[in-house]
């Protein structure tokens, strides 16, 4: 499975140079690494959810509790968790940084991924959400760094979206 | 019985305690009996109630949070009572309120007046004391074992579908939300000062 391991744990000491202690995740095959990563190490709480507006509400409560997290999910999994970002994270003026794996651009092979990645840009636009994409590992560190410091500073969401170009490496043609 | 009868029986019991209530009627009881900085009222999220219930009790092991939940909030996220038994936070305590009834919007009957039993759900997914009552004596039993027993649980309260005339409360959510935040960065009364949650 091409997916790049080497920048899955440039995103992930990201995270945790950042100062993020619980991550939430859904997992897809883009974030495979990235949640081993979270799941082998003690100084991380990883949640599993079962779908992902779960994520929205735990990482309301870890910011209640006074805990940096972040929400990994596909942008299908941002499609799924709009309720709870609006009626949640929003309404009630939340920090919440949100790593959305970009599926659906050029390069996707698997056509049941195609229809996300038409709309994801616009719906965050539309809900207002601050976005930014990851696509070259030397900026991961300070793109991370500064999404959780704007999502904290505006008290609002945050999305960060991991392109094929940082997680997925094509073999040899 | 009632669930206004219900929190007044527990309302010592849950008063230090990080809690988190779902919208409508339950809000605005629980309110009347006593509003307190460390009670968040979510007033929409349908159904979040309980996630952020278990992100604040993984956060804060040394806090006990306590979920007022509802059954149609149960009902749009199943999913989490198996996210609650996997992680099993031994400082949460999950109530659901079961009217079987969208009392809030007009009382529109819920799949638990058909048969669905959200206790035997909350087992099946895992969170293994999970228990229904039905007399307010009960109620209060199950509760104070539960905060006291050391282990992730469920009580399910058969309440009838009654509520306050309104839903509205006189702290504006927003109010609610920064005295919840700035509450729980501080010690509870029961708590040593050295525990206490740092700002991010």
């Amino acid at each position: 499975m091409p997916v790049s391991e080497a920048n899955s744990r440039v995103v992930y000491e990201a995270l945790k140079a950042s100062g993020v202690r619980l991550v939430s995740a859904l997992p897809e095959t883009w974030l495979v690494h990235l949640i081993r990563l979270a799941e082998e190490d003690p100084e991380m709480i990883l949640v599993r959810l079962a779908k992902e507006e779960e994520g929205v509400g735990i990482s309301m409560g870890a910011y209640f509790a006074g805990v940096r997290s972040a929400l990994l999910m596909q942008n299908h999994g941002f499609l799924q968790a709009i309720n709870g970002i609006v009626s949640g994270a929003m309404l009630y003026r939340m920090p919440l940084l949100m790593l959305i794996s970009d599926r659906g651009h050029l390069g996707e092979k698997d056509p049941w991924q195609t229809e996300g990645g038409r709309y994801t840009r616009r719906v965050l636009d539309a809900l207002n959400i601050v976005h930014d994409e990851l696509s070259r590992p030397e900026d991961v560190g300070i793109k991370v760094n500064r999404a959780l410091a704007l999502s904290q500073a505006s008290l609002a969401p945050v999305a960060l979206l991991m392109t094929r170009s940082l997680l997925w490496e094509e073999p040899a043609p | 019985m009632k669930r206004l009868e219900c929190l007044q029986a527990i309302y010592p019991d849950i008063q230090d305690c990080a809690v988190v209530t779902i919208m409508g009627a339950t809000s605005a009881e629980l309110h009347s009996l006593g509003h307190r900085a460390n009670f968040f009222y979510l007033t929409h999220a349908m159904g979040l109630a309980s996630s952020i219930g278990l992100g604040l009790a993984l956060c804060r092991p040394e806090r006990q949070v306590v979920v007022l939940d509802g059954d149609g909030s149960v009902l749009m996220n199943l999913g989490g009572l198996s996210t609650m038994a996997r992680y099993g936070p031994r400082n949460l305590l999950q109530i659901i309120f079961d009217n079987e009834s969208l009392l809030s919007v007009g009382g529109f009957p819920t799949a638990t007046a058909t048969g669905t039993d959200l206790a035997a759900c909350a087992r099946g997914a895992g969170i293994h004391k999970a228990i229904t009552v039905t007399t307010v004596d009960d109620f209060a039993s199950a509760v104070r074992e539960a905060l006291s027993g050391g282990e992730l649980a469920c009580v399910v309260a058969k309440v009838e579908a009654v509520g306050p005339a309104g839903y509205i409360v006189d702290t504006h959510l927003l109010e609610d939300r920064f005295m919840f935040a700035r509450a729980m960065r501080e010690p509870a009364p029961r708590e040593s000062p050295a525990e206490g949650g740092k700002m991010p």
